[in-house]
């Protein structure tokens, strides 16, 4: 919160910086404790926050799909595997409406990027307060709790995907398909460049529209709540109506993750289905 | 907010969470879901052909039920035939036995009725000849005259 100590601005950039480990400036191993120190570890660091959150969530969820995948059976079902089934079911619908193609990756797939970046999406509910402060009491610099307000990623799965993609495409339609398909359309060999160059764009665009799609509703939405944050410091008034607007954009962001990670399942699941598709 | 090997530590973790999921998740759960349904449309189509039969139960009951009651029907009328026809007999034979009866009666009546007579002649005969008798005590010998008793006697 804005106290005498901290400005607004060096509030937000608290919020807004990753808990990066990497080489510091005196050649030692450690984890930064500026966004100047973070910035200069280059590439070869890691954010630990995105990477434990997204690891944390991920194997709970996962733990508790293999505990009902386990006891799972045909009689009448209990009231987890039921909320299971009604999710698996319900992705299984999504997949059959827009996956054309066989391929057994598919709804695991689509499966775990929509329930994964659920979850992840759903830390965004958490006060953005909580998780700094408890983090600074107990001696840790900067928590961004939200994983897919981090564009590594975000942007690590959608490369994952994408490189899914690829795979299956060659796979299916064999190199010579692939590139005919980057080549010989939509004018014909005598504008190849042309057809390099759009698909080229057309093929780029998919991961990155994917990765930034998150991304930034996610950070846009964490920025919103970090600025109505902010009121919380700033007079009664102002902290009342901050407590109201904060409630009711918890209340649309409900709305935003779920349908964020809908997005990135419904649009994987696409491209996969464009990728098993011959049409030349 | 700098891209750096979080990115790759990510995708890392993302195909192992995919794998976990395509190995040990999705087919179990999707094997119940389909033998659940395979349960529900074989539950639902024996439920039709439970229906169905018991259409077709109604059926052969109401059936059977109509032909029940014709033979019933028909044993009752066969049965008031074979009693009237049982009474007419009975009437008949009783009309005989009771014919019979009466010309017994009749014919020992007359049996009576000649013996009778039989025994009133030859009382008649015994006091006609005793009356003769105590007239004639004196002048007619019985021995003498027996042809001519024994006479009588047979006339009467």
């Amino acid at each position: 919160m804005a106290s005498e100590v901290l400005t607004s601005a060096e509030y937000i950039r608290h919020h807004l910086q990753n808990l990066t480990y990497g080489r510091l400036p005196d050649g030692s191993m450690g984890i930064a404790h500026s966004a100047e120190q973070a910035k200069a570890m280059g590439f070869w660091a890691i954010n630990l926050d995105t990477l434990s959150v997204s690891i944390l969530l991920g194997v709970i969820l996962l733990f508790l799909f293999r505990l009902v995948a386990k006891s799972a059976t045909s009689a009448v079902p209990s009231g987890g595997q039921n909320f299971v089934e009604w999710i698996v079911e319900f992705v299984d619908n999504s997949v059959r409406g827009s996956f054309s193609g066989r391929n057994a990756l598919v709804a695991p797939l689509a499966l775990t990027i929509f329930a994964w970046i659920f979850l992840m999406n759903l830390m965004d509910l958490i006060p953005v307060d909580w998780v700094p402060h408890l983090a600074k009491a107990l001696g840790v610099p900067f928590f961004r709790v939200v994983p897919t307000t981090d564009p590594n990623a975000t942007f690590g799965m959608a490369l994952s995907v994408f490189a899914l993609v690829l795979y299956f495409s060659v796979k299916v339609k064999g190199v010579g398909g692939f590139v005919g398909e980057l080549t010989l359309q939509p004018f014909g060999k005598y504008g190849l460049p042309a057809n390099l160059f759009l698909e080229g764009v057309n093929l780029v665009a998919k991961p990155v529209s994917l990765a930034l799609r998150l991304f930034g509703n996610m950070y846009a939405g964490e920025m919103i709540f970090i600025l109505i944050a902010l009121m919380f410091g700033s007079g009664m008034g102002l902290a009342a109506f901050g407590g109201v607007l904060q409630w009711a954009w918890a209340v649309f962001h409900i709305l935003i993750i779920t349908l964020q990670a809908f997005i990135f399942m419904t649009l994987t699941i696409v491209y996969m289905d464009m990728a098993h598709q011959e049409h030349h | 907010m700098n891209i750096n090997a979080t990115l790759i530590g990510q995708s890392i973790t993302f195909f192992l969470f995919v794998w976990f999921c395509m190995k040990f998740v999705w087919p179990p759960i999707m094997q119940a879901l389909s033998e659940r349904k395979q349960q529900i449309a074989d539950g639902l189509a024996a439920g039709e052909r439970g229906k169905h039969e018991l259409e077709l139960a109604g059926k052969r009951a109401t059936s059977e039920l109509q032909q029940a009651r014709q033979k019933a029907g028909d044993i009752v009328a066969q049965a008031e035939k074979r009693a009237s026809q049982l009474i007419d007999e009975a009437k008949s034979a009783a009309k005989v036995e009771a014919d019979r009866v009466m010309a017994a009666a009749q014919a020992s009546v007359e049996q009576e009725v000649v013996r009778a007579r039989e025994a009133l002649r030859s009382q008649v005969a015994a006091l006609a000849v005793a009356g003769a008798e105590k007239i004639l005590r004196r002048e007619i010998d019985s021995k003498a005259h027996a042809a001519l008793l024994a006479d009588i006697q047979n006339e009467l």
